[in-house]
C-alpha cells in the first residue's frame, strides 16, 4: 500500500452543467493519482431512466469527458466515470465509450485501455429471481417488490459497488466508463484496490462525490482534491476562492441523505457517527475516525422506472378576486365537466391542478395556503394515449374559463388563458423500484469489457 | 416570552431529495450558541415539524442533531416518489420555507 493516494473530483454530475476549467487545471497540476466523476442521479426524476434518455446536452458531456480524459492521459493516471449519461443504463455506457474513442482519435492520444461496465438489469432477470423466492426488499419504507410492480417497470439498473471497477482496473483499464454506480464507490474503488482500509476509502468517496459542494462559499462544478492515508482523509478546495472547512465538510456529510451518520453502499455501511473533523490549513479539512461494516449478505440497490402515460399541460391565470376566493369551486366545476365525459380519474386518466400563488409548490404541506392577488393554474393531464391526455387537459382548462359562480361579475370568461393551447410534455413516469436485491457474487449483474483505444 | 424566528438564528435552511421517496431538511447554524439555543428550546422537534407541515408524526423518518455541522436535520417521506405525475418539486428543493418563521423562545 502506498502512503497516500489523491483523487481529483471535478464535478458532482458530469455533463449536467460544464466543469469549470480553472480549478480543474489547478487540480491536475497537483498530480493526483486518479480523476473520478459521477455522471448520474435519480434526482432528475424517473423519466430519463424509464425512457432511456439523457437529460444533459451531449455537448456538455463531451466537454467534461474531454477535460478529464486529456488531463488523465497527460498524467498517465486512471480516469473513472460512474453512472454514465445521467441514467447509467447500457445506452449511457455505450454513448460515453463512443465519445471517449472520438476524443482519443481527434487528439491522436497514445493507446490506452478502456473498460466499459454495464449494469442494466433485464426485467425478466428480476422476475426470475422473484419467482425463485428471492426477497427484493423495499427501501425507505417501501413494500417488498412484487411481480405486479415489476410488470409496471420499463427499465432497471443495478447500482454497482466497488467490485466491478476494481476488476476493470485489475485488467489494466486506464479509463473506466461504468453504468449506474454508487457515487462514493467509484472513488473508493481505486483506493481499496491500492490497499487502503475500506472505511477511509469509502469516506474519501463520500466527501468527494459532489466536488465543490463540500466547500464554502457555495460553488458548483469546481474541483476538489481528496487524499487518503491509512487512517485519515483530507480534502482541499482547488478554486482559489473556496475553502474546505470543518463546517462545509461536515455539512456535506448530510447533504441529500436522510441520515448524516451512515452511508449505505453495496456490501456494507460507512459509519460516520464518530468522525473527527479538523482544519488542517486554510483550505483543507482533515477527517478521521470513520468505520466500515460489511453486511452479512451482499445486497445491491435496484432502481426502476415505469411509464404512467402521455402528459399534457396547459396554463391559465385568474385575476378576479371573487373567483380567486372561490378557486376550489372553480376547479371542482372543471373537474366535474371532465368526469362527465371521462368518468372519475383513476386507471383511465389522471388530472392535476397546480395552483401557483396559493400552494403550487407545497400542496398539502403548505401551512399558509392564502391565495395571492392573482393565481396561475397549471393543468396537468396524463393518459395512456396522447390524444386522450390532450383532450382531457383542454377540457379541464377551458372549463376554468366557463366556471359557474353565483355572483361572478365577469360573465365573459372566468380565466385568462396564456394561450388556448395544450402543450405536450415528456411522458409521465414513476419510480417503481427502489429496492435491494441480494447477490451471491458482487460481479454477477455486471459485464466488464476491455478494449484498446487510440492511434 | 421573547421569541425570534428561526431564519434569524440559522445560517442555512434547505431541503432536498434524499433518494426518490424522501425529502430531507437541514437547519445549519453559524455558531454553537445558536445551535444549542434552538436545540434546547423545544421549538424544533419532530412534533412541531409534523404540526407545521400538517403531516402525521410517522411520516418523519429521521430527526437528528448533528453536532459536527451544528445542524438539526429531519426527513419526511413523500406522498409519491419524486417526479411522478402531479409532482410539485422534483428535487424537493423548495419545501423548507415554512421553517423560517418558526418562533424560537430566546428569553423571558
Amino acid at each position: 500500500m502506498p502512503d497516500r493516494m489523491s483523487i481529483l473530483s471535478p464535478t458532482g454530475h458530469l455533463g449536467f452543467t460544464p466543469i469549470e476549467r480553472g480549478s480543474f487545471e489547478l487540480g491536475v497540476a497537483r498530480r493526483p493519482d486518479a480523476i473520478v466523476a459521477d455522471s448520474g442521479s435519480c434526482d432528475i426524476g424517473p423519466q430519463p431512466l424509464g425512457a432511456d434518455e439523457h437529460c444533459s446536452p451531449e455537448e456538455w458531456q463531451r466537454h467534461d469527458l474531454e477535460l478529464m480524459l486529456l488531463g488523465a492521459r497527460r498524467l498517465g493516471i486512471p480516469m473513472i466515470v460512474g453512472s454514465a449519461s445521467d441514467t447509467g443504463t447500457d445506452r449511457g455506457v455505450k454513448q460515453y465509450a463512443g465519445i471517449i474513442r472520438d476524443i482519443a482519435r481527434r487528439h491522436a492520444l497514445a493507446p490506452f485501455r478502456l473498460a466499459t461496465i454495464c449494469s442494466e438489469v433485464p426485467r425478466d432477470e428480476v422476475a426470475r429471481r422473484l419467482a425463485g423466492g428471492v426477497r427484493v426488499e423495499g427501501l425507505d419504507g417501501r413494500a417488498d417488490l412484487t411481480p405486479e410492480v415489476l410488470a409496471r417497470t420499463d427499465r432497471l439498473v443495478a447500482v454497482m459497488g466497488v467490485a466491478p471497477i476494481i476488476r476493470a482496473l485489475d485488467e489494466g483499464a486506464e479509463v473506466v466508463v461504468a453504468g449506474r454506480s454508487s457515487d462514493s464507490c467509484i472513488f473508493a474503488a481505486p483506493a481499496i484496490r491500492a490497499g487502503f482500509p475500506e472505511a477511509a476509502a469509502y469516506y474519501l468517496g463520500k466527501v468527494l462525490e459532489c466536488a465543490s459542494f463540500a466547500g464554502e462559499p457555495f460553488m458548483g462544478k469546481e474541483s476538489i482534491l481528496g487524499t487518503v492515508t491509512a487512517d485519515a482523509v483530507t480534502v482541499t478546495a482547488m478554486h482559489p476562492g473556496q475553502r474546505c472547512t470543518v463546517a462545509s465538510v461536515a455539512s456535506h456529510a448530510m447533504y441529500e441523505r436522510a441520515n448524516p451518520f451512515f452511508e449505505h453502499v453495496a456490501g456494507g455501511v460507512l459509519d460516520m457517527s464518530h468522525c473527527r473533523y479538523e482544519q488542517q490549513d486554510e483550505r483543507t479539512t482533515r477527517v478521521t475516525e470513520f468505520a466500515f461494516r460489511r453486511d452479512p449478505v451482499y445486497r445491491i440497490k435496484l432502481e426502476g422506472s415505469g411509464k404512467v402515460g402521455e402528459r399534457a399541460v396547459s396554463i391559465a391565470g385568474i385575476r378576479d378576486p371573487y373567483t380567486i376566493r372561490h378557486i376550489d369551486t372553480v376547479i371542482a366545476w372543471a373537474r366535474s365537466k371532465v368526469e362527465e365525459r371521462w368518468g372519475a380519474p383513476g386507471a383511465r386518466y389522471q388530472l392535476y391542478y397546480h395552483v401557483y400563488g396559493r400552494d403550487g409548490v407545497m400542496g398539502p404541506w403548505e401551512p399558509t395556503p392564502v391565495p395571492a392577488h392573482e393565481l396561475c393554474l397549471v393543468v396537468e393531464a396524463v393518459a395512456s394515449q396522447w390524444e386522450d391526455a390532450e383532450v382531457i387537459c383542454a377540457l379541464g382548462t377551458r372549463n376554468l374559463f366557463y366556471a359557474r359562480l353565483p355572483e361572478v361579475k365577469g360573465t365573459a370568461g372566468t380565466a385568462a388563458l396564456m394561450m388556448d393551447e395544450v402543450l405536450r410534455g415528456k411522458p409521465g413516469y414513476e419510480w417503481t423500484v427502489n429496492h435491494v436485491l441480494p447477490l451471491a457474487d458482487p460481479l454477477e449483474l455486471c459485464t466488464v469489457r476491455l478494449e484498446e483505444v487510440g492511434r | 416570552m421573547t421569541t425570534r424566528p428561526l431564519v434569524e438564528l440559522a445560517k442555512t435552511i434547505r431541503s432536498k431529495n434524499a433518494g426518490v421517496d424522501q425529502i430531507t431538511f437541514d437547519v445549519i447554524f453559524r455558531d454553537r450558541e445558536s445551535y444549542e439555543l434552538v436545540r434546547k428550546s423545544g421549538a424544533l422537534t419532530p412534533e412541531t415539524v409534523a404540526r407545521l407541515y400538517g403531516i402525521p408524526r410517522e411520516r418523519l423518518t429521521a430527526f437528528v442533531e448533528f453536532d459536527p455541522a451544528l445542524a438539526i436535520k429531519f426527513t419526511i417521506r413523500r406522498e409519491r416518489p419524486s417526479g411522478s405525475p402531479g409532482e410539485r418539486d422534483v428535487f424537493g428543493a423548495q419545501q423548507y420555507a415554512p421553517l423560517f418563521d418558526l418562533p424560537i423562545p430566546v428569553g423571558p
